[in-house]
């Protein structure tokens, strides 16, 4: 089996962002950037396939700016073989990723493509889908865990009531949750094996697809703040507010 | 304008969501909603009650019984000519079809929408909720998601018009297996009050202070990711950037940090109680009230007090 894995650089899911006072954005200048969380666990979950000898070969793939190959070598260092960016400065909406991801998908002819389920700049959680429609092939997303069974994929997946067990038939579109997998920390070798194993980068141009956006945004705006909290003195004052609170409920 | 909007349900009950997103849906034009699975008569029905509701159209299918998304999509594709909105809660079932559909309509969804200005900009949250991005399409059809939490329920009464339709969709997608969280907790997305644990609890059979200070509120229950992975608490439970998304009267978050992905999920919360050994704690800081001690003091206490 052959695996494609998506991976995104966004900002340090740990970083407190802060919203640009022109409201064009949030903040970025000198702000630790990294690999988006859920993608990490597809790439841990590409690098198990292999490990259990379901899998052959991981090619790595990200959209971006030029310092995205930061996350396609780490993605490499976790047990990735290939890489490519596709690299452009510019904002690319979820429609033209999953339309240059269509792209590769041709050119690779994997059987499997593993994503985050979401990436926590935009939260979108619409990449995965997307690909799957273009494709038309079967989509599990939101993956807790995934069993290879003769040319298919049981994949469990959480879901409002719990979690749901699928089976779908290969090529097939899994994006990974949290509870897949612990992601491993590539260890030093690994991270300087990693630059020498083949990266790719490849103008967005290339790929003949419009990234033209589709929406406008008109602009960016921090949350309502919170008035600051109160502390009470004693479990008999929180017991207090807290009927206070109730009746207050019951009148609605 | 015409919305078309897709019936989230489970058991054989429309979800309160339902109803909260027809009354947002309203907005933006006629809302037709589609309950589409496998004997959910008693569904559409639920559905037809629903203030607001123009038409509930029946697709009930054996290929559409777990919702599976290629099945869904296959449905709403030709439907969706008719229409100038699809929208469908933020959940599962919506998130899991919705982008699909648009890619399929070569249109960007506008996925979580907290506020409609209008009937192509919405308000959707970004960065769990640090920034809230304000979008506007100019795309001839409309494709969104909706989360429940910020909307007002439709009232009831109604009694619109049911039509089948006569689904001819198939799927690839087998479904196995589901594995639920028994219990009579009221729904979490929805739930007036909310009452979460953190992974401070230590055990499952701890966490069950949670339960039971829940049921004596008759309040949902809500848990940290932490809490969840640790397994003490099932993963639905999960209040969050990545779990549910809650906007209750009143959230009481027990030995909860409050971190910022924990915190993307309760922002629409109208007041917080909050209990935690360390009075630095982020939730602490913004807590209507916040008590500093040892959970596992103060938990039985409000218990007791309570049923008195
Ligand atoms: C990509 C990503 C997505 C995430 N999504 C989510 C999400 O959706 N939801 C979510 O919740 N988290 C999410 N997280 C995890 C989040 O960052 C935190 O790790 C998590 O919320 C912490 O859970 P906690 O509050 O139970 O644990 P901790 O942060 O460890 O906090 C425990 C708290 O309990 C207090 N405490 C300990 N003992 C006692 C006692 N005896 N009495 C009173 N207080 C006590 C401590 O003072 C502390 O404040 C996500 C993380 C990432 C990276």
């Amino acid at each position: 089996m052959k695996i494609l894995v998506a991976v995104k650089r966004v900002i340090d899911h740990a970083v407190r962002v802060r919203v640009k006072p022109d409201g064009s954005g949030v903040e970025t200048a000198n702000v630790r950037m990294s690999m988006n969380p859920f993608d990490k666990h597809a790439v841990e979950a590409a690098v198990q396939l292999v490990e259990a000898g379901a899998a052959t070969e991981i090619v790595v793939v990200s959209i971006g700016p030029k310092q995205s190959t930061d996350v396609i070598l780490t993605a490499m260092a976790m047990g990735g073989h290939r890489g490519i960016l596709i690299e452009t400065e510019a904002r690319v909406e979820t429609l033209a990723v999953a339309k240059l991801l269509r792209a590769v998908v041709a050119e690779e002819a994997p059987d499997l493509v593993l994503l985050g389920k979401q990436a926590v700049d935009d939260d979108s959680n619409q990449v995965g889908q997307m690909l799957a429609g273009l494709l038309d092939w079967p989509q599990a997303t939101f993956a807790s865990e995934i069993t290879v069974v003769d040319g298919g994929l049981e994949v469990t997946r959480e879901v409002d009531y719990g979690r749901a067990t699928v089976s779908v038939p290969l090529p097939a579109i899994v994006t990974a949750d949290l509870r897949l997998n612990e992601p491993r920390n590539a260890a030093l070798p690994m991270v300087m094996k990693a630059r020498s194993k083949p990266l790719a980068v490849r103008p967005v141009a290339e790929f003949g697809v419009d990234v033209t956006p589709r929406l406008t945004i008109e602009k960016v705006s921090p949350p309502a703040e919170r008035p600051g909290g109160k502390l009470v003195g004693s479990a008999d004052e929180l017991i207090a507010a807290l009927k206070g609170e109730l009746s207050e409920l019951e009148a609605l | 304008m015409t919305v078309l909007v897709l019936a989230e349900h489970d058991l054989g009950h429309l979800s309160p969501a339902t109803a909260r997103i027809v009354a947002a849906a309203e907005q933006l034009g006629t809302v037709d909603v589609l309950v589409a699975g496998h004997d959910v008569s008693g569904v559409a029905a639920e559905a037809s009650e629903i203030a607001g509701v123009a038409r509930v159209l029946v697709a009930d299918s054996d290929a559409l019984a777990a919702l599976a998304p290629d099945a869904l999509v296959g449905l709403l594709l030709p439907l969706s000519e008719r229409y100038t909105h699809i929208v469908a809660a933020a959940a599962a079932t919506g998130r899991d079809a919705i982008p699909r559909l648009a890619a399929k309509l070569d249109l960007m969804p506008v996925t979580d929408v907290i506020a409609i200005h209008g009937p192509g900009r919405f308000d959707r949250p970004i960065y769990a909720g640090n920034a809230i991005e304000t979008v506007s399409s100019g795309q001839p059809k409309q494709l969104l998601t909706i989360r429940a939490s910020a909307f007002r329920p439709a009232a009831t009464g109604n009694a619109a018009p049911i039509e089948p339709l006569l689904p001819t969709v198939g799927t690839v997608t087998k479904f196995l297996a589901d594995y639920r969280t028994e219990g009579d907790l009221p729904d979490l997305g929805t739930a007036q009050i909310v009452v979460a644990g953190g992974v401070s609890f230590g055990s499952a059979e701890k966490f069950a202070l949670v339960a039971d200070l829940a049921k004596a509120l008759g309040a949902a229950v809500g848990a940290t990711r932490a809490a969840v992975d640790a397994g003490y608490a099932p993963n639905d439970w999960q209040v969050g950037q990545t779990g549910k998304i809650v906007a209750p009267d009143l959230y009481i978050g027990i030995g909860v940090s409050g971190a910022l992905q924990h915190l993307a999920g309760i922002q629409g919360a109208k007041k917080i109680i909050a209990i935690n050994k360390d009075p630095e704690a982020p939730l602490m800081k913004i807590a209507d009230y916040a008590l500093v001690g040892d959970l596992f003091e103060i938990v039985p206490a409000l218990i007791e007090a309570l049923k008195r």
